[in-house]
């Protein structure tokens, strides 16, 4: 082959596997993002039944409940404005508690009660996750706009 | 008066970071020979000032001190000694001073052992060095600074955030961040190259070790974290895609792209403006890594209070540092000139291929962490990138790579031939096929990923097997001799690829045979977890140095004999009233034990806990691969023809200089 014929596949073959690689990553990335909801937004019907999204907002108080097996946990959360049950069996984080924020993933159930199968951890005492105060916040927009 | 002094060692570090950066770059411009000699007095004298302040935080959060914000804010005098020590780099502002302080202690090095290097080179990698110093201090002095006061003092700190109250927080953060600011040095070589016209092989052999040094400080930063996340978060994983995880691993991800592109700029003269390129952009992910971690547009562990006018500094600091650096690569580059000549299937060739898909690999990590942001930044749904996206794309593109990395180094620069390797590899994939097949079988639990992962492992093994043996076959001596005059280079290499093998049984056999379980254990129950029997034979309350709390015994039998007894632990912390999960861990080569206590069922917490149980098979062989591969690295680095170089490089010097 001769040295323009050698580059010219080099650069072919290169930009081939880029091509399948890049391909491949969007199409992982398509399918593995996790959209968030409010529990408004939820309320209000806008997130989907059959896939895996996120919850946040704050943990209603006096509705934790521990079920006899003491592992499954039942709690609602709230962004002040609706509220929606989720159940979770497993060993919630250390610093999940009533009135503080929460975030959880998992799926929505044809009953309205969303099954985490993760609650995410929270490492600082004060720290509220963006995603909780995020869903308060806009509760309180959509009150105002209201009255 | 200790913080004042502190504060104005920094004020003048700043002003000698701007003698460095101005004076060196011009003068080698002019051809100035006064103003280059600038460049190293400069950087010692920075270095020390820098060194001063660290010394005056120091000393505030071991005495004490909480009229200085800082102090205020990350201890407490319950604090014992070393989590003092450790609290000071442990807050936005002091980790900051610790960046500062890294980059600085780098650049002194390049001062000292660069005698060999021309004059003008020196004074601009010298003067790069500086300008990023000067972004830094200033970034400090006007936006966070650790010497801030606070009148009146407080009577006690508000005490370090428990997580970081463990050794881990003594040795990763420094470890890290001497990895991070280490890419520093090799990007200062790439821009004073750049400038300076010249990248010839020899600006590769000079910028290499420096690269492989960073590299070996970053490969421990990031397994010291994960081993640290792994006992402290109490829920037995060892990496979780967190985006500042992921900020540390890109730069390692380009800075192994580098390492391996500069090793085929040194030895063939090729992708030169590549390898400029790489050096340029793991830098940049180093600040980019720094940004996010520092301006609180992140949620995580490290993530520290946000303030806009950090972000803002920050985000205009890099633009202006990848801005220019990038302009100056496309106004540079073209002069560079093509390498030597090499055939598509050369060593060249699998060189370019792994800088390719460890490229991919750096961009899909880049596009998981950075989506979440710019949908935020847009105001667009709320969404975030998981673990799966991120498990699913490596897996998928780093196993050619892995399989490649057998292949790489059996073939020859230039020229090889695939049937002439396929030839030399036969017995080697055999091997790997026969343990992938027979292993899982023997285990007695088989997924398509088990024999995957144990496939790769062990082709990397024999391959490596092959190409030893073919190296020493024809030597004449006894076979230790024979081994040795190999180099420690090659057997660096050969030790960081061992590394990669390892790291992936280890990853394999985690993810295939691990036994999870997350249960409600009464007092004197037993669960089997693998082959052990493990008993709750309750929890007892606990008081430690700065914290209550409830201290578990777990009994771990294997065949009817008691192996161990565990004692994990559920902390609060007297200052923040903040809960810790403390796991108790029986760690061994083939497996660890891993306890945590969750909650307590009954309230009293003497009866009834949920407990996590699990059976880690091999996981310290994650960590063990990643302290072999900086191991190979820091091997490689010791190889006289370093030390050879050097000294021609001096006399070729001397020469030129006509002493």
């Amino acid at each position: 082959m001769k040295p323009r014929h050698k580059r010219l596949t080099l650069i072919v073959a290169g930009l081939g596997v880029l091509g399948v690689a890049a391909t491949l990553v969007l199409s992982a990335f398509q399918e593995n993002l996790v959209f968030f909801y409010s529990p408004s937004q939820i309320a209000n019907q806008e997130a989907p039944q059959a896939k895996a999204f996120r919850v946040g907002g704050l943990v209603e108080q006096g509705s934790l409940k521990r079920q006899s097996d003491g592992l499954t946990v039942s709690f609602n959360v709230t962004d002040t404005a609706k509220t929606i049950p989720v159940v979770f069996t497993g060993i919630l984080p250390d610093l999940f508690k009533e009135g503080k924020g929460v975030v959880a993933q998992g799926k929505l159930g044809t009953d309205g009660v969303f099954r985490a199968h993760e609650v995410l951890a929270k490492h600082d005492e004060n720290y509220t996750p963006p995603e909780a105060a995020y869903a308060v916040e806009q509760a309180a927009k959509a009150r105002k706009t209201l009255q | 008066m200790i913080p004042e002094i502190g504060n104005f060692a920094l004020i003048l570090a700043l002003l000698l970071a701007a003698a460095q950066a101005v004076l060196p770059i011009a003068g080698a411009a002019r051809g100035d020979r006064t103003w280059m000699a600038v460049a190293r007095p400069a950087a010692r004298g920075q270095t020390l000032f820098v060194s001063i302040a660290f010394a005056c935080l120091l000393y505030s959060f071991v005495v004490n001190d909480f009229s200085v914000v800082n102090v205020a804010s990350n201890s407490n005098s319950q604090l014992p000694l070393h989590y003092r020590v450790a609290a000071s780099w442990g807050s936005h502002e002091g980790s900051l001073l610790l960046w500062v302080l890294m980059l600085a202690w780098w650049t002194l090095a390049v001062s000292v052992f660069s005698r060999h290097l021309p004059d003008d080179m020196v004074a601009r990698v010298i003067g790069v060095q500086g300008v990023i110093s000067i972004g830094f201090l200033l970034f400090m002095l006007l936006t966070s600074n650790p010497f801030d006061r606070l009148l009146p003092a407080a009577a006690d700190g508000r005490d370090l955030n428990p997580l970081l109250q463990d050794p881990g927080m003594v040795f990763h953060p420094p470890m890290l961040y001497m990895g991070y600011v280490g890419f520093s040095v090799a990007f200062s070589f790439a821009i004073a190259a750049l400038l300076g016209g010249k990248l010839d092989a020899s600006w590769a052999r000079w910028s290499r070790p420096w690269t492989t040094l960073a590299w070996c400080f970053l490969t421990c930063g990031i397994a010291l974290g994960s081993w640290w996340a792994y006992y402290e978060l109490g829920w037995g994983g060892w990496w979780f895609w967190d985006p500042v995880e992921n900020a540390s691993f890109m730069p390692w991800l380009l800075g192994t792209a580098l390492i391996h592109s500069l090793a085929a700029t040194e030895k063939r003269g090729s992708f030169r403006s590549w390898t400029v390129l790489l050096a340029i952009c793991a830098f940049s992910l180093s600040l980019l890594g720094t940004f996010l971690v520092r301006s609180g547009v992140l949620t995580s562990v490290h993530a520290f209070a946000t303030d806009p006018k950090r972000g803002v500094f920050i985000l205009a600091f890099l633009v202006f540092v990848i801005g220019s650096s990038l302009a100056l690569f496309a106004w540079r580059a073209p002069k560079v000139g093509l390498g030597g000549k090499f055939e598509i299937v050369s060593r060249e060739s699998f060189l370019l291929l792994n800088n390719l898909i460890l490229a991919v690999a750096a961009g899909s990590v880049l596009l998981g962490t950075l989506y979440p942001l710019f949908l935020d930044a847009l105001a667009l749904p709320k969404a975030s990138v998981g673990p799966p996206y991120f498990n699913l794309v490596f897996g998928v593109v780093m196993a050619p790579l892995v399989f490649l990395m057998g292949i790489g180094p059996l073939a020859r620069w230039k020229k090889a031939e695939l049937p002439d390797i396929a030839a030399r590899l036969k017995w080697a994939l055999v091997v790997a096929i026969a343990v992938a097949l027979i292993a899982p079988v023997v285990a007695g639990h088989w997924t398509p990923l088990i024999s995957a992962g144990l496939f790769l492992a062990f082709w990397v093994m024999a391959a490596m097997a092959v190409g030893i043996k073919e190296r020493v076959r024809h030597l004449r001596g006894g076979l230790f001799e024979r081994l040795r005059v190999q180099g420690r280079s090659y057997w660096g290499m050969q030790l960081a690829h061992l590394g990669i093998a390892v790291f992936i049984v280890g990853v394999t056999i985690v993810n295939g045979y691990q036994v999870e379980r997350d249960m409600r254990m009464n007092v004197g129950e037993t669960v089997r977890v693998g082959r052990y029997d493990i008993t709750f034979k309750g929890a007892q309350n606990l008081t430690g140095a700065n914290y209550t709390g409830a201290r578990g015994t777990v009994e771990v039998a294997h065949g009817g004999s008691v192996v161990t007894t565990l004692h994990p632990e559920k902390r609060i912390y007297n200052v923040q009233k903040m809960p810790m999960t403390e796991a108790a861990i029986d760690s061994g080569v083939t497996g660890d034990i891993y306890i945590s206590l969750g909650e307590p069922i009954d309230p009293t917490g003497l009866g009834a806990w949920s407990v996590r149980v699990y059976h880690k098979p091999f996981v310290t062989w994650i960590w063990g691969g990643c302290v072999l591969m900086a191991l190979g690295g820091a091997l490689a680095l010791s190889d006289r023809r370093y030390r050879l170089l050097a000294r021609r490089d001096q006399a070729v010097g001397l020469a030129r200089a006509g002493v």
